[in-house]
C-alpha cells in the first residue's frame, strides 16, 4: 500500500497512553475495531480503562466500558489506585458502564436459540447516551463461558463488533490468550473480530518479568514493529516506553562543556559536547567516581543543575569521597545545583528506573546527569531490557539536551571490556578508559579517550594520578605497548622511533580529508546498526 | 410475574412470545402476568435488569429470581426455570418444588 493511501484511508485517534501513540504513530486506527490480547495479569483491564481515561480526561472524548468479566463495582474500586475517578465521571456522564459481568446468583437457562441483542442495544444505549467517541470492551472471552452455545456468542460477538464500527466509535476489545508466544487468543475466533491486533506480554525471563506491548497489524496504516517495554505504574497506569521513537530526531550541538578538569578538556579537544552521552569505562579503583564527582562540580561551578544517579556506593561514601577531592556535594544541593538518586538498584525493575529517572529530569532539569555506575543496572534485568533501559536513557537525556556521564565498571583489574560496554558502546557519543599499567613493580593509571564523536582528540595513552584536588594528568606510556589489552610490554626507544615515524605519516595523510565527512559517515553507520537492532 | 426481554419484533422474538403464551396458558392458567419488553426500544430496561441476551425470559416473582433465554422452544426447560411442575391438564396445584 503506497504511503498517499495511508493517509487517506485510516485516520488515527490519539490515544493519550503515555508513549503509546509514538510505537502506534499516531494513535489507534479511528472507527476502527481494535484487539488487545494478553495473558492473565498482562494489564489489559489497565490498558482498557486507561484508552477512556485518558480520552475523558485529557481530550474531552466520552467513552463507554463494557466489562464481560469483573463488575463495575470492582472496576470503580481497582482503577481509583490510578488516579482515575470513575464514579466522578459517570456522575459528570463522560463514562458509561455497560456491565454484562455473570451474576452468580442468578441461574441461567437456555432453552433454545438466543442472541445478544439485548447487549447491544445496551452498548448503542451507553454510547448515545454520553455520546461516546471510545468504547473498550473487557473481556471476550469471559463472554464465552457465560453460554454454553458458543457458536451463537461468536456470531454475536461478530454482529456486536460490526455495530461498534457503524456507531463511529473506536472501540478496543480485549481477548485472553494461554500462552505469551502462542495462538493470538483462547477462542481462536477474536482476531478476526477487529481490524486490528496488539499483544500485552508478561514474561517470566531470568527470573525477571517483563511486560511488553507488540502491535501485530493495524489493517491499512502503519505502526511501528516489535515488541515494546511498558511499566504499570500507581499514579497513571501504563508507560510505554519507545526505543527506536526519538532517537533519530536529536539535534546536535556543538557547544562544549567542560568535564571538570581542564587537562581532560584538552584531550578531548575542547571539553565534551552539550548533548552527548560519555561512557567511562575502568576497573574499580581507577577513578570512576572521581570522573563523576569532577564531571558535577565543574557544571556546578558555571551554574549549571547536576543530577547524580547513583546505584553503587551509598549517599554517605559519595559525600565524603567528594570531599576527599575537594568537591563540597552537601554544598551543591544546599545551593541547589545537585540532586543526588541515591539507591539499590534492585529495589525497582530497569522499566521502573528509567520512568522514575525521566520524572527527576523532567522535574529538576539538569544540565548534566551521572550514572554511577551503568554496570550495577545490568544485573537487574535481561541483556535485552538492559539495552532498552540504556536506548531509552540516552536518548531521553540528548533530547532534553543534557549531557551524560556513565560509567562502567570492567571485571578484570588489567586491561578487558565488560559486556556492558560492549552492549552500549555504539549508543554513547564518547568512551573515556582508565586503566591500570603495571610499570616496573609499580601500578599506575592510565587514561586514554578512545571515541569523541564529531571532535580531534588526544589519541595517547596518559598517566594520572589523584590526590586530595583530584585528577592530574602527566605524561603518555610512550614506551609501553598493549595496555588496553591487560598485558604491557615496555618497547626500546629505537623501534619506538621507527613505529611512531610510520604512524604519523598515516595520521597526517587522514588528516587531509575534510573531517566534516568523516563524521557524517561514522554519524550514519551509527544510526543504521542502531536501526537494524 | 413474568418479564420477557425481546429485540424488536424479530421472528425470534415472535416465536418467544407465542411459545411462552402457549405454556402460561397451558400451565398456570392464567395465574401469571406477563411483561413484554422491546429492549431496542428501552434498552435502559435491559440495562437495569443486566440483560444480555435476546429473549430473556425472567421470573422475578415468586422468588427465587430465574432467567430463562433463548426463544423458549423446549418446553421442558422453561418449566424448569419458571420452577413449575409439567403436569397433566388435570393438575391444580401448580406449587413450585421446595427442597
Amino acid at each position: 500500500m503506497s504511503e498517499q493511501a495511508n493517509h487517506v484511508g485510516v485516520q488515527k485517534l490519539g490515544t493519550g497512553i503515555g508513549s503509546f501513540d509514538v510505537i502506534a504513530k499516531g494513535g489507534l486506527p479511528e472507527n476502527r475495531t481494535t484487539l488487545l490480547s494478553g495473558t492473565a495479569g498482562s494489564g489489559k483491564t489497565v490498558f482498557a480503562m486507561q484508552f477512556l481515561a485518558a480520552g475523558i480526561r485529557d481530550l474531552n472524548q466520552n467513552g463507554v466500558f463494557v466489562t464481560f468479566e469483573e463488575s463495575a463495582a470492582d472496576i470503580r474500586q481497582n482503577m481509583r489506585s490510578f488516579g482515575w475517578d470513575l464514579e466522578a465521571w459517570e456522575r459528570q456522564s463522560k463514562l458509561a458502564f455497560v456491565d454484562a459481568s455473570p451474576d452468580p446468583h442468578v441461574e441461567i437457562i437456555e432453552s433454545g436459540s438466543f442472541d445478544l441483542g439485548a447487549l447491544l442495544a445496551r452498548v448503542e444505549n451507553a454510547v448515545r447516551k454520553v455520546g461516546a467517541k471510545r468504547v473498550s470492551v473487557d473481556s471476550l472471552g469471559a463472554m464465552f463461558s457465560q453460554f454454553s452455545d458458543q457458536s451463537i456468542v461468536r456470531r454475536e460477538l461478530f454482529r456486536i463488533a460490526s455495530a461498534l464500527k457503524s456507531m463511529g466509535v473506536t472501540a478496543l476489545l480485549t481477548a485472553e490468550r494461554t500462552e505469551d508466544y502462542g495462538p493470538i487468543a483462547r477462542f481462536g475466533v477474536e482476531e478476526f473480530i477487529a481490524d486490528n491486533v496488539m499483544v500485552l506480554r508478561n514474561v517470566l525471563d531470568d527470573e525477571i518479568r517483563r511486560r511488553t506491548i507488540e502491535i501485530l497489524k493495524f489493517r491499512g496504516t502503519d505502526h511501528q514493529k516489535g515488541e515494546f517495554p511498558f511499566t504499570i505504574v500507581q499514579d497513571g497506569g501504563l508507560v510505554v516506553i519507545p526505543l527506536s521513537a526519538i532517537q533519530l530526531k536529536q539535534k546536535s550541538s556543538d557547544i562544549r562543556i567542560s568535564s571538570g578538569n581542564q587537562e581532560l578538556d584538552q584531550m578531548c579537544g575542547g571539553g565534551f559536547f552539550r548533548d552527548s552521552v560519555i561512557l567511562v569505562s575502568g576497573a574499580t579503583g581507577t577513578g570512576k567516581t572521581l570522573t563523576v564527582t569532577q564531571f558535577l562540580s565543574g557544571g556546578a561551578a558555571v551554574g549549571e543543575r547536576c543530577l547524580l544517579l547513583a546505584f553503587e556506593e551509598s549517599r554517605e561514601q559519595l559525600f565524603r569521597n567528594a570531599i576527599g577531592w575537594g568537591v563540597d556535594f552537601e554544598r551543591m544541593e544546599r545551593e541547589g545545583t545537585l540532586r543526588v538518586l541515591c539507591d539499590y538498584p534492585e529495589v525497582a525493575s530497569l522499566e521502573d528506573w528509567l520512568l522514575t529517572i525521566q520524572r527527576t529530569v523532567e522535574e529538576f532539569k539538569p544540565n548534566r546527569v551521572a550514572l554511577d555506575s551503568v554496570s550495577a543496572l545490568e544485573r537487574i534485568g535481561t541483556m535485552k531490557a538492559f539495552r532498552e533501559f540504556v536506548i531509552g536513557f540516552t536518548s531521553f537525556i540528548k533530547h532534553q539536551e543534557i549531557a551524560g556521564l556513565f560509567t562502567s565498571t570492567t571485571p578484570s583489574l588489567m586491561g578487558g571490556t565488560s559486556i556492558t560496554e560492549g552492549h552500549i558502546s555504539t549508543l554513547t557519543d564518547s568512551i573515556i578508559l582508565l586503566r591500570y599499567v603495571e610499570m616496573f613493580g609499580e601500578m599506575k593509571r592510565g587514561i586514554t579517550v578512545l571515541k569523541m564523536r564529531g571532535s580531534i582528540h588526544d589519541k595517547r595513552i596518559r598517566e594520572f594520578n589523584i590526590d586530595g584536588k583530584g585528577m592530574h594528568l602527566g605524561r603518555p606510556f610512550r614506551n609501553v605497548t598493549g595496555i588496553l589489552s591487560g598485558a604491557p610490554v615496555h618497547v626500546s626507544p629505537a623501534d619506538l622511533e621507527r613505529i611512531w615515524s610510520q604512524l604519523d605519516a598515516e595520521g597526517r595523510e587522514r588528516h587531509r580529508d575534510p573531517a566534516g565527512a568523516d563524521v557524517g559517515e561514522r554519524h550514519r553507520g551509527t544510526a543504521d546498526r542502531r536501526r537494524s537492532t | 410475574m413474568l418479564r420477557l426481554y425481546v429485540t424488536g419484533s424479530s421472528p425470534r422474538a415472535e416465536t418467544a412470545v407465542a411459545n411462552l403464551r402457549r405454556i402460561c396458558e397451558q400451565e398456570l392458567r392464567g395465574q401469571y402476568e406477563l411483561q413484554i419488553i422491546d429492549v431496542l426500544k428501552e434498552p435502559q430496561l435491559a440495562e437495569d435488569e443486566k440483560v444480555l441476551a435476546t429473549p430473556t425470559l425472567i421470573k422475578q416473582l415468586p422468588p427465587p429470581l430465574r432467567r430463562v433465554i433463548g426463544d423458549l422452544s423446549d418446553t421442558g426447560k422453561v418449566l424448569l426455570g419458571l420452577e413449575v411442575r409439567p403436569t397433566t391438564a388435570t393438575e391444580s396445584d401448580p406449587k413450585p418444588e421446595k427442597p
